[in-house]
């Protein structure tokens, strides 16, 4: 299941300068709630996607933590400032410490 | 029989206080402290807007915008966005942390709920003043699971 885990991004790939643009991301991942019971009757256990961390050319832009009420599948989109070209990370990290990355690239016409 | 049947009625009265118990839903008290451990003050009203559905009918995944209006300069921006919600297992939502490079503190997401209740969003200025706004919303099928 874990596997299944995967980032998409929706980032435009030219801006300019100064520019103030949207950023979608979403990951697919259950966001098990730790509310809910399985066919036994049993607590699945909490595992949700608790972080997601940007950062541009390596400074934060911003950060979001995240508890059970955000949705299966989070999608979460913001905006970011650009001022030079550069790169957009994106890092995020679930209950068990796994992590994944997304990159988008940004040139500034 | 009459033994037999006790003890039915004391197993369903104990089901019946764990329906209860699991049943603890937070309140708006809990949404504020919530909110309240971490930003720390009296929000006043104004600069945050709530946009959510009047009428969520599957509330496993209702469309939020949360828009704070700043000029997100170095001067003068929003540091952090609480939210919460106040009719879920647990209040918390999702914290936002900004700096100026956000350019714009406007954020949405998809958030469970698991009944008809209240959104609050409450925003920390860099100077940490705070701002609340409140939005309802009514839900058909709870989101959960369960």
């Amino acid at each position: 299941m874990a596997d299944d885990i995967k980032p998409r991004l929706r980032v435009p790939t030219t801006a300019k300068k100064g520019e103030v643009v949207e950023v979608k991301t979403l990951i697919t991942h259950p966001m098990e709630t730790g509310q809910r019971k399985d066919g036994d009757g049993k607590l699945v256990p909490r595992l949700i996607v608790n972080t997601l961390a940007v950062t541009y050319n390596g400074k934060p832009v911003l950060n979001a933590r995240l508890e059970p009420a955000v949705a299966a599948n989070p999608y979460l989109s913001f905006f970011v400032k650009i001022e030079e070209s550069g790169t957009l990370k994106f890092t995020w990290t679930d209950d068990n410490k796994q992590s994944w990355t997304a990159e988008s690239r940004i040139e500034v016409a | 029989m009459v033994a037999s049947r006790l003890t039915r009625r004391t197993a369903l009265a104990a089901l019946a206080g764990a329906l209860v118990a699991r049943n603890a839903f937070a309140t708006p008290d809990q949404a504020r402290d919530w909110i309240g451990a971490m930003a720390k003050g009296t929000p006043k009203d104004g600069k945050v807007s709530l946009k959510a559905p009047e009428i969520a009918e599957n509330g496993n995944a209702v469309p939020l915008t949360v828009t704070v209006d700043s000029d997100m300069s170095e001067k003068s921006y929003v540091k952090a966005l609480y939210i919460a919600a106040d009719g879920n297992p647990n209040a918390g939502v999702a914290v936002y942390e900004f700096t100026p490079l956000s350019g714009k503190a406007e954020v949405a997401l998809r958030v469970r709920l698991q009944q008809t209740q209240k959104l609050v969003a409450v925003a920390e200025m860099n100077d940490g003043t705070l701002y609340a706004a409140s939005r309802e919303v009514k839900v058909t099928i709870g989101g959960c699971g369960g």
